[in-house]
């Protein structure tokens, strides 16, 4: 069924195609339509879930890690200052092996406040263990909560699906909102190998010495890596059943480009257009837009940037005192290549500023003029 | 003389807990109370460590380790998970420190409170950060030496009364007890498994490493610090029916802070505040049960 959705409902559909049974969630601007239409679908019993109206963001991932620990498929979200309050939770939710599946809103973190869009909320989680997927579309967004129920059932790890505040969150773009018949032979029911069970009493997260818990971590990096695999495999399954998909990476007319730019998120919209524009003006640019971002997809990543030219990094994020993040992390993937492309790096859009058409041009004419790459580039800051 | 409390043996010796502990005899106990079918939402406290480093585990039930203060909503969220899946026989039971009660966790408690979800809280109140060293915590009583109140600067501020803010929450069942009057708290974890929503259980159990008191007068304390006032037995029913389990003996508070190192720095007019505090607040007790 076809309907005209906000990004926020593209989340709760998600959620409510993956048949969850525990929402944990807290409200917070610009999340809040998410949880709102979850609590209408629990209350009218669209949906057979339990929703705990928590307190806190922090409350909402121990309240979703217990859920899952006692084998419930469970679900929330949350935005900015959510993410970074649960952050001690989500290294839990990781360590505990929960697969729960968590919408973030990319908003900016305060102070100043603002409600508007940046990565830097999700990108702190880095380094957690947490799956993270950027999207595009509303139509991705929801498909994505589908496919991170079933990798992180698989792997075993939590996942974060993204999407930019106001212009994904809040914009109404058309979805195909598919059979729930279909949705259920893509999706079995959550079946954890092991769950808390007074019949077969368990004990999970005690105290592990050094003897123990570097294995642990091992194993951890082992799930990651087995998820590459499993990401390609759920979205080939996906696409077999609803004929649409999306792969760990996006490359669009990278084959002959000579400079492809780089992009997660809406901004790769935009660029995709950009790119076009550019081509009909003779320009050989392409694009690599980046969707999968834990696990990296250090392989895909290798394969269509090897041959560029030229590389440019859009960032709506900033590590300070070195890059933007997808730029580092590209770079740290091309580096081992023997040949490999010089690659500048571009922040553009922090706190919601738009990234225009313009902006990308120009963005590319600076890289096409430049003969040494530079890594921190201001694009459209007021002096 | 009838048996009342259940034989067998839920916990397993060869924990890690103190020669003494309070606390692992509060576990016993409130195990015996609850049966098998029971899952426990532990957070960082002594409780972790005594439990058993892994691959061991000295409890016999289902264990959630969870964060320092997430004892209420991880049960929350498992509780959830239980009822979603049709397990609702099953008791969830939060097992907190003080600290993670009175401080850290107070949100998450407070939330889970205000919610009604179903299950029971027990705070075991060793009156300080014992796990890390004896730091005080708000729990720890007016007067009282720890690592961070040296004797210089005892704790110049009552223990927090978690018990009426509990009841406040309008819980069906909130109450007291101690370790040294095991039948009353048996009696008292049947009473909450039987109440419905949140339950409150608010546990003395004296930590003879941190009370600067000998292992062997575990027992002696935890029936002293009620014989004294200090800690009196009493059950609050949704937050209004106030009723005290034990009369008061009216023991001098100084037959109880004599036993214990963490107050020997205390001069004699301290002991006569702590024993005007406590008269006043057994007072205040005793007229929220007459007028309930």
């Amino acid at each position: 069924m076809m309907k005209v959705i906000m990004g926020n409902h593209a989340l709760s559909y998600g959620a409510k195609l993956s048949r969850v049974q525990v929402i944990a969630a807290y409200p917070i601007t610009p999340q809040t339509q998410v949880v709102e239409l979850l609590s209408e679908m629990c209350a009218n019993g669209e949906l057979d879930a339990k929703f705990v109206k928590v307190e806190s963001e922090h409350s909402a991932m121990a309240a979703s890690i217990g859920a899952s620990a006692a084998g419930a498929r469970a679900f929330t979200a949350t935005s900015a200052q959510g993410l970074a309050l649960m952050h001690e939770m989500i290294h839990w939710a990781v360590g505990a092996r929960t697969p729960i599946v968590l919408g973030n809103i990319n908003r900016a973190m305060g102070p100043p406040w603002s409600i508007w869009t940046e990565q830097n909320d999700s990108l702190s989680e880095r380094d957690t263990g947490i799956m993270q997927v950027y999207c595009e579309s509303n139509q991705e967004v929801q498909d994505t909560v589908i496919q991170s129920f079933k990798v992180a059932e698989k792997v075993l790890l939590p996942c974060m699906v993204v999407l930019d505040a106001f212009y994904l969150s809040h914009t109404y773009e058309p979805v195909d909102i598919p059979e729930q018949s279909l949705v259920d032979e893509y999706l079995p029911p959550f079946d954890p190998p092991y769950k808390l069970d007074p019949d077969d009493p368990h004990t999970f997260g005690s105290l592990t010495d050094a003897k123990w818990y570097y294995e642990l971590r091992y194993k951890i990096e082992v799930a990651m890596n087995k998820a590459r695999y499993e990401w390609k495999k759920a979205n080939e399954e996906f696409e077999n059943i609803f004929d649409r998909g999306y792969g760990l990476v996006e490359d669009y007319k990278c084959e002959d480009a000579d400079l492809i730019l780089i992009t997660s998120g809406t901004i790769t919209g935009t660029a995709r257009i950009t790119v076009d524009i550019l081509r009909e003006k003779g320009k050989k640019v392409g694009l690599l837009k980046i969707r999968v971002f834990r696990p990296f997809p250090i392989d895909e990543v290798r394969d269509i940037l090897g041959s560029a030219k030229k590389v440019a990094c859009i960032d709506r994020n900033i590590s300070f005192g070195h890059s933007g993040i997808f730029f580092a992390e590209v770079k740290s993937a091309l580096y081992n290549l023997s040949n490999r492309p010089p690659i500048w790096g571009y922040i553009a859009g922090l706190g919601g500023r738009d990234v225009t058409p313009e902006s990308i041009i120009e963005i590319v004419k600076r890289t096409e003029e430049s003969d040494k790459p530079e890594e921190l580039i201001w694009i459209g800051l007021k002096r | 003389m009838r048996l009342t409390i259940p034989e067998e043996e839920i916990m397993s010796p060869g924990h890690l807990a103190c020669q003494g502990c309070g606390a692992a005899l509060a576990v016993r106990f409130v195990l015996k109370g609850l049966g098998r079918n029971t899952i426990m939402s532990i957070p960082a406290c002594c409780c972790t460590v005594i439990d058993g480093p892994f691959p061991y585990t000295a409890y016999g039930v289902p264990i959630w380790h969870t964060a320092f203060e997430t004892a209420a909503s991880a049960a929350s969220g498992i509780k959830a998970g239980l009822d979603v899946l049709g397990r609702k026989e099953t008791t969830v039971l939060a097992w907190a420190g003080d600290g993670g009660t009175f401080d850290i966790g107070i949100q998450a408690l407070s939330g889970a409170a205000e919610r009604g979800d179903d299950m029971i809280y027990v705070c075991y109140d060793n009156e300080a950060y014992m796990n890390t060293g004896i730091q005080r915590s708000s729990a720890t009583p007016y007067g009282a030496w720890t690592t961070t109140t040296p004797v210089k600067h005892p704790k110049n501020r009552p223990k927090k009364d978690i018990v009426a803010i509990m009841a406040a929450h309008r819980i069906s069942y909130t109450a007291t007890a101690s370790i040294g009057y095991p039948e009353d708290l048996i009696k008292k974890v049947k009473k909450a498994k039987e109440s419905e929503g949140t339950k409150f259980l608010h546990i003395i159990a004296p930590c003879p490493t941190g009370w600067r008191s000998r292992p062997d007068d575990t027992i002696k304390l935890a029936k002293l610090v009620v014989e004294t006032n200090i800690f009196p037995l009493f059950e609050v029913e949704n937050g209004e029916i106030w009723k005290l389990s034990k009369k008061s003996k009216g023991t001098p508070v100084i037959d109880y802070l004599k036993l214990q190192g963490r107050f020997r720095h205390l001069k004699e007019e301290d002991v006569q505040t702590i024993q005007m505090n406590v008269d006043k607040e057994y007072e205040r007790l005793l007229k929220r049960c007459e007028s309930a």
